[in-house]
């Protein structure tokens, strides 16, 4: 199989508009992957799937990754000028200082799909897209016109991490029941307190048990 | 080729299932196949449509004995997954234990010893025997054959789990494979009593295939029916014995090579037609390719360590990256997909079940076929919920 930048560059030769990251991996297994622009999404993963020398037949996997909101401290260096005295006479001079600055980097949704060719007989190929943030903008392109096998994993990734895929035939809930409300598998979740307890609650379970009961008894 | 010429060269929605209209005037009826079913292998629900016995329209309902499992797995160490991984495919906990050992050992770069790498293709292989065997006696038992073949089938299985107890110290949860080997070693007595279970194998696949292959009702009910054409296969990610009985000669045992298994001489079984039928005269073959593989590795297991010395057990935290490993698992691809974010916890660990997946294309084996056959078409897919659901 060629290498992410070599199938990077084709993929933007030959679709106009394409926008194509390359995402290292650090870890051993060394299996970097291409980040997809949401606009072309479709006609990249056609393209991958019918090319003749790459021929991605096999979806085999997708997966939801959730990245929380990253506080990044760097130390920044700094010019900038002291006023000093020297010998009794006030002077200016420019000086250097390191000050550690925070800053906050948005997190994201993403979701991951492990491309094979049956075909060919490589892979894998791992592409990623992600969305704008976690809250208000967390569309995506569906890769299910493309690759079926995204139908149910597609659905999953929204149904547990809050992904919506546009194009998608029949986005609902899969494993959660219908009327369920948050998105369980993000990293932020908390576990509503109004779930059937433990007979013998106790500990923390005890706790949240018995401020729910009083919350409700007030109401 | 440009990209828009790729897009014409398939029909819009060519992978999707088709919608029948009904015909005829009396009403349709909605049926809920399941939760409660007998013939659901657990608690799992279809909601159908029919027109008369014909089956218009079919839709899967998953999540009864959802846990959320990758999430629990979030929330605590690599190793603490691996007793976890046994409750996803419970037929199968062996093949779990080494696809979940796998993805971890590619996400670390760790080494397997040669001994270890034997003694987990014996595993695997016995565990794929029993798997099919078991998977065939349900699909007659769902063809109306009550129990019979079921209790053959079950009759070889046990000889296999007890096996796997004496080795593991359990029949079905076995939490067996470490990251880097395995958690015990096999004894001589071990491997004399797997060598005697493994030849008293092929006299009980004749037998069971004497009293099923050429079975009229069998033929009957299964050629023919619930048919998967081969691109729609691959287009839907079907894997395992359901993709090779279509055609596809695609097993990951001989395309990866993980493990060892580019030393063992198998032939990989492939069906015509794609039908019920097909699909139990895969597992069938492929049962007897299990054997040939048992043999040779039974033969040519060396002596040596089960554990990697440089194998990390306490403190194991992994390097930031990502991996997935996937193995031929008897129901089909399984995968693991671990991020590691350098602590001691997966930052993201997700199982791709083949059982899940191979269901994509329920719909479109049933559309149109007779209610009777959704339960035997159903059935060849060899699900198991506990790991459809996670």
């Amino acid at each position: 199989m060629q290498t992410v930048e070599e199938i990077k560059a084709a993929i933007e030769a030959a679709v106009p508009g394409a926008r194509v990251e390359v995402i290292l991996n650090p870890g051993p297994a060394a299996e970097h992957s291409l980040l997809l622009s949401h606009a072309q999404a479709s006609d990249i993963a056609t393209f991958l799937r019918d090319h003749p020398a790459y021929k991605f037949d096999f979806l085999s996997n997708v997966s939801g990754v959730d990245w929380l909101d990253k506080e990044i401290s760097e130390k920044v260096k700094v010019t900038k000028p002291v006023t000093k005295t020297v010998d009794g006479v006030e002077q200016t001079a420019e000086e250097t200082v390191e000050e550690t600055r925070k800053r906050v980097e948005p997190g994201y949704l993403e979701s991951v799909y492990h491309l094979y060719s049956i075909a060919l007989r490589h892979g894998p190929l791992v592409l990623r897209m992600r969305t704008s943030n976690r809250t208000d903008q967390v569309e995506m392109p569906s890769l299910t016109p493309v690759w079926r096998s995204a139908e149910f994993q597609e659905r999953e990734v929204f149904d547990l991490y809050g992904i919506r895929f546009t194009g998608h035939p029949d986005l609902r809930r899969i494993l959660m029941w219908d009327e369920f409300k948050d998105h369980p598998m993000r990293r932020d979740y908390v576990e509503p307190d109004d779930f059937e307890y433990e007979p013998t609650p106790h500990d923390a379970v005890l706790k949240r048990a018995q401020e729910h009961k009083s919350r409700e008894q007030g109401i | 080729m440009s990209v828009t010429e790729f897009r014409l060269a398939r029909a819009e929605g060519w992978n999707r299932p088709p919608v029948i209209e009904p015909g005829g005037e009396g009403e349709l009826l909605e049926v809920a196949m399941g939760p409660h079913h007998p013939s659901t292998h657990g608690v799992f629900r279809m909601d159908v449509t029919l027109d008369g016995e014909r089956v218009i329209k079919l839709k899967p309902v998953f999540g009864y004995l959802h846990r959320n499992h990758e999430k629990i797995a979030e929330g605590t160490t690599y190793l603490a997954s691996m007793p976890y991984t046994d409750r996803l495919d419970y037929f199968c906990s062996l093949t779990n234990n080494w696809a979940y050992a796998l993805a971890v050992e590619k996400l670390v770069g760790q080494d397997v010893p040669e001994r270890a790498q034997y003694i987990r293709v014996i595993l695997a292989e016995l565990t794929r025997i029993q798997n099919h065997a078991s998977s065939i006696g349900f699909l007659m038992q769902e063809m109306g054959a009550s129990g019979t073949p079921l209790m053959y089938a079950f009759k070889e299985r046990e000889k296999i789990l007890d096996l796997f107890e004496s080795l593991t110290g359990s029949r079905m949860m076995c939490n067996y494979m470490r990251f880097g080997g395995c958690r015990v070693d096999v004894n001589a007595a071990w491997l004399d009593a797997a060598r005697k279970v493994v030849a008293g194998l092929p006299a009980f696949i004749d037998e069971f295939e004497a009293l099923l292959t050429t079975n009229e009702i069998l033929m009957a009910r299964c050629q023919g029916i619930g048919i998967l054409n081969p691109d729609l296969a691959i287009n839907a990610g079907v894997s395992g014995p359901m993709l090779r009985a279509s055609g596809v000669n695609y097993d990951i045992r001989k395309v990866d090579k993980y493990g060892i298994y580019d030393r063992f001489k198998f032939r990989v079984p492939l069906g015509d037609h794609g039908d019920i039928y097909d699909r139990y005269m895969v597992r069938v073959l492929e049962m007897r390719e299990s054997i040939v593989i048992l043999d040779q590795a039974l033969k040519d297991i060396p002596a040596g360590p089960i554990m990697d010395s440089k194998a990390k057990i306490r403190g194991f935290r992994p390097k930031p990256g990502e991996a997935y490993g996937r193995i031929e698992a008897p129901k089909g691809e399984l995968g693991f997909y671990l991020i590691s974010d350098g602590t001691g916890n997966p930052y993201r660990y997700r199982v791709r079940p083949p059982s899940l997946i191979n269901l994509t294309i329920l719909e479109d084996m049933c559309l149109g076929s007779n209610v009777a056959d959704v339960v035997l078409i159903f059935g060849s897919v060899d699900i198991v919920l506990g790991e459809v659901d996670r």
